[in-house]
């Protein structure tokens, strides 16, 4: 069973291979929380990637033009010139980019991350400059995501080959490095050169295909990883042994694949809050899972068959930690950030009024009038160097602040007449995803059925990754109207801080029958309904109760005052009646 | 150095948009979207090798055409010039990438602030809707793209022309160019009016079979390891193919088009309910391209059958409740519409 000390092991092996050959393994994402055992592990990375090289870190805040690069306007206004000034990415041609708090990270920078990652390159067009500039970098994106939907944006990592997890180490499994700058040295000479034959491709290929990692740049990354791995051990063919070092670093991190064990061992959650029961569902919408991969069996007992000892249990505790963070494949839900508007264009104001000064747009307007301005000032003053600007010349930057909605679904999907209504729910949602990428709004889904709720679609822009999962949605059993609403009350509380509106949209006949803990009774269970309805109020969601009885129910209007909401008998709701109403109701600023 | 066209393993559908776009320039651009890593921008970037070179006034920001009629939209500078002392030069045509985050002014043009603070001087500077013009502008992560120069490319796009009104400028330039985009549709849908845009529009997935999993992963490997050999061994593979592409531009117009092949796509469109004329158009261009292409000297149903998934899957009207994908939707009314003429 692999423990913290092998964990760490690998992660030091981790560290070399990048150490190695930086560019051609675009990086790693280090999941851990800061302490003594992240940054020992830093520490080894820079002592063996060369502490001449550049190593810059990039902060949350930073914005596009000091990434890329632009236009430097000290110097510009002090010469009375354009003057360029080269970004973060260039800045670290050759060496590596640190991304702190990655998981938070803003979409447009990761985007820009992953294209300098592409392309070695950073092609710049911004402010009056068109430029292209090397930028042969490696990324170290440091995740400190604990909820589950801080996830390092998933285009950022296809795009690195390693994720080591250090948050099951502890300060008693640290061990010494065995790998000196010496060998590392060695091996970026030989590496490229090492023999790794096409039954090695084809089994590093299949090991992928097995692991339904099925993107193909990490396959990529793992052939040169068993290339790097060779070199490393002094060898000139890759063995076994290195193909098996490639599989565990690159390939089994990013696997979704749950391996069934010979003999039952399930792996116990190492740390952290109690897990949250996941119906297994939840893996079977997951948008990767649901890729319709062709795994021979063949291949699957044959990549058994070459994967290390003691993978079988790690993968039991990827599982488990997957499950914990309620599946794979959420974009972190930061990269739909619009929070601080999109500029659009600037207009003449006064800069000593709210409002932001746009400097390159109060250049452009200033410009034109220089020559006759120095003439002017030349006469009564010195002559200067330098830009002269008036007041009438400043330019205020005016943004589209758009105040991103969410409308978060709470569906009953419980009891006979669950299907119809599940259908209806799902109709509406997709009618309003139709509609939401022109207004830019996302949809979320949550599902209560049985004794649990589950949040079946997290907010999503997205038609593609709805349908997926809205596919399977499940229905039948217990009505627990209480934990719908808890979850709702959650996620409005995330929603809230991004930034967004959340709206929630709960369908139900408010016939609740299953308490918070699980136990039954009629009374019990609408006392916790209407409770975790108050919550909602106090968090200060708009909300909407839409009855989907036959015959509208005293409950179903409590329900609505207790969330500060408005109450909508729909015995016969259909999808478009549902999208309609919402929409209206929304614009109105009504529900 | 970029990854040779002819290497791409597999990916039929994209490289043969690709080259219809290459030969035909009117079918008006291709959208690749699709799962991550499977090559989406590397065959894009490739494409440029293939483009015949083009004739251009020799220090024409805007690629001016030498032989263009005087009647026909040309730049602000070239208008001044002497039409008899018009120097010309061949170069390749271009294919110009819209990074990401570039600005508005760099998009469309601007004010040039060097010469303005210099020399006081009011010069605009053109950006790279003008370097586009008569070529290719790809842009990658096309459904990331800011939305106000989204606004400014449709209009563009839609008319050829470039009118830039800003800082006291009053400019209109040529700028008529093929648009290529590609995505992720996880990232976020693209809005209806720039998926219109495009003529054509390719699904792209991972492929699933091990063959040709291991043979793409195998040509990465090479070509990074040895970038220069690689392209060596490909390059006479990549030359027949710009030679394909050459021959089939030169013969465009020679191909015939019979009126049962246009009564075909008429009829598959309608079937299929697509709005305008645009999805017809483009039907019938494609396959003549594809035609080109093949060396044929005439349109037959093949091609029409071959190109009916690219040109009309991102026209059809989507309906949320209707979970048929779109192609299985054109697929089908193919097979009913040619069964019954053909």
């Amino acid at each position: 069973m692999p423990d913290g000390a092998e964990t760490w092991r690998d992660a030091l092996a981790a560290a070399a291979m990048l150490a190695v050959a930086p560019e051609s393994l675009g990086g790693a994402v280090l999941k851990g929380f800061p302490g003594p055992v992240r940054d020992l592990w830093l520490e080894r990375l820079r002592d063996l990637f060369g502490r001449e090289r550049p190593w810059n870190k990039l902060p949350l805040h930073i914005n596009e033009s000091r990434l890329v690069g632009g236009l430097d306007l000290v110097s510009t206004l002090q010469l009375g010139e354009p003057v360029f000034m080269r970004g973060l990415l260039t800045a670290s041609d050759g060496g590596l980019v640190q991304l702190s708090m990655a998981e938070r990270a803003d979409r447009a920078i990761v985007a820009q991350v992953c294209a300098a990652l592409d392309r070695g390159e950073v092609v710049v067009e911004r402010d009056g400059f068109s430029a292209r500039n090397p930028a042969r970098i490696a990324v170290l994106a440091l995740d400190e995501g604990i909820d589950e939907d801080e996830r390092v944006a998933d285009a950022l990592q296809d795009r690195v080959a390693f994720a080591p997890d250090l948050r099951a180490i502890g300060i008693a499994d640290l061990d010494d490095d065995p790998i000196s700058t010496r060998d590392i040295e060695q091996a970026r000479r030989s590496w490229r050169q090492v023999e790794l034959d096409d039954e090695a491709e084809l089994q590093l290929c299949a090991a992928a295909a097995a692991l339904a990692v099925t993107s193909l740049r990490p396959a990529t990354f793992a052939v040169r990883a068993a290339r790097i791995a060779a070199a490393l051990a002094g060898r000139e063919r890759a063995e076994l042994e290195d193909l098996a070092l490639a599989v565990r670093l690159v390939l089994v991190p990013r696997s979704p694949v749950t391996f069934t064990e010979p003999e039952p061992a399930p792996e116990p959650p190492p740390e952290e809050e109690s897990a949250t029961t996941e119906d297994p569902a939840e893996n079977e919408s997951d948008p990767r899972a649901d890729d319709p991969t062709v795994l021979d069996d063949r291949i699957v007992e044959a990549a058994a068959a070459l994967l290390p000892p003691g993978l079988l249990t790690a993968l039991a505790r990827e599982r488990a930690r997957r499950q914990r963070q309620g599946g794979v494949g959420k974009s972190g839900a930061l990269r739909y950030s619009g929070l601080r508007g999109r500029p659009v264009g600037s207009v003449p104001g006064d800069p000593r009024q709210r409002g932001r000064l746009d400097l390159l747009a109060t250049l452009r307007s200033a410009a034109p009038w220089q020559k006759l301005r120095r003439d002017a000032t030349r006469s009564t003053q010195q002559a200067q160097r330098g830009v002269v600007v008036r007041a009438d010349d400043f330019r205020l930057r005016r943004y589209k602040q758009r105040s991103e909605s969410t409308v978060i679904f709470v569906v009953d999907a419980s009891g006979s007449a669950a299907l119809h209504r599940l259908a209806e729910a799902k109709g509406a949602v997709e009618m309003l995803l139709a509609d939401c990428y022109v207004r830019r709004d996302r949809v979320a889904l949550i599902a209560f059925r049985g004794r649990d709720a589950e949040l079946l679609l997290p907010p999503t822009r997205s038609l593609v990754r709805a349908k997926r999962r809205l596919t399977a949605l499940p229905g039948g059993g217990g009505t627990p109207l209480a934990a719908g609403l808890r979850a709702a009350a959650e996620l409005t509380d995330g929603v809230r801080r991004r930034g967004g509106t959340p709206t929630v949209v709960v369908l139900t006949d408010g016939r609740a029958n299953v308490c918070l803990d699980g136990s039954t009774g009629r009374e019990a269970a609408f006392e916790d309904a209407r409770h975790c309805a108050a919550m909602l109020r106090l968090l200060g969601a708009r909300c909407m109760v839409v009855d989907t009885s036959v015959r509208p129910h005293l409950h179903g209007e409590e329900l609505a005052q207790a969330m500060g909401g408005i109450y909508l008998p729909l015995p016969h709701a259909d999808a478009g009646l549902l999208s309609r109403v919402i929409n209206e109701r929304r614009d109105a600023g009504v529900a | 150095m970029n990854f040779p066209f002819s290497a791409i393993v597999g990916q039929d559908d994209m490289k043969r948009a690709l080259l219809i776009a290459a030969v035909d320039h009117s079918v008006g651009g291709v959208l690749v979207f699709g799962d991550r890593g499977t090559g989406k921008s590397t065959a894009i970037r490739a494409l440029a090798s293939l483009l015949p070179k083009i004739r251009v006034v020799t220090n024409c920001p805007y690629n001016c055409d030498p032989d263009s009629k005087p009647e026909e939209l040309s730049c602000p500078e070239c208008i001044a010039r002497d039409p008899d002392k018009l120097k010309s030069r061949a170069v390749g045509r271009p294919v110009v990438d819209l990074p990401l985050g570039a600005t508005e002014d760099r998009v469309i043009g601007a004010l040039d602030l060097e010469r303005a603070l210099r020399e006081g001087e009011k010069a605009f500077e053109p950006g790279l809707l003008a370097r586009a013009h008569r070529g290719f502008l790809y842009i990658d992560e096309v459904n990331l793209l800011e939305d106000h120069l989204v606004d400014a490319l449709l209009d563009v796009a839609a008319s050829g022309e470039n009118l830039v009104e800003r800082e006291g400028l009053s400019i209109r330039h040529p700028a008529s160019f093929v648009l290529v985009g590609s995505g992720n549709p996880e990232e976020g849908e693209l809005r209806p009016q720039l998926l219109d845009r495009f003529g054509l529009s390719v699904e792209v997935t991972t492929p699933d079979d091990l063959k040709s999993r291991v043979e793409i992963v195998r040509q990465r490997d090479s070509f990074e390891r040895d970038p220069e050999e690689f392209c060596r061994k490909w390059r006479r593979r990549d030359g027949q193919l710009r030679r394909r592409v050459e021959k089939a531009r030169a013969n465009l117009d020679d191909i015939d088009l019979p009126d049962t092949i246009v009564e075909l796509a008429a009829g598959l469109c309608l079937r299929l309910g697509t709005d305008g004329l645009r999805g017809e158009l483009t039907l019938i261009r494609a396959a003549r391209a594809l035609a080109g292409l093949e060396g044929k000297s005439e349109v037959s149903s093949a091609e029409l059958r071959a190109v009916a998934p690219l040109a009309l899957c991102h026209r059809l009207r989507r309906d949320p409740l209707d979970e048929t994908a779109s192609a299985t939707r054109v697929e089908r009314a193919v097979e009913e519409v040619f069964g019954a003429g053909a």
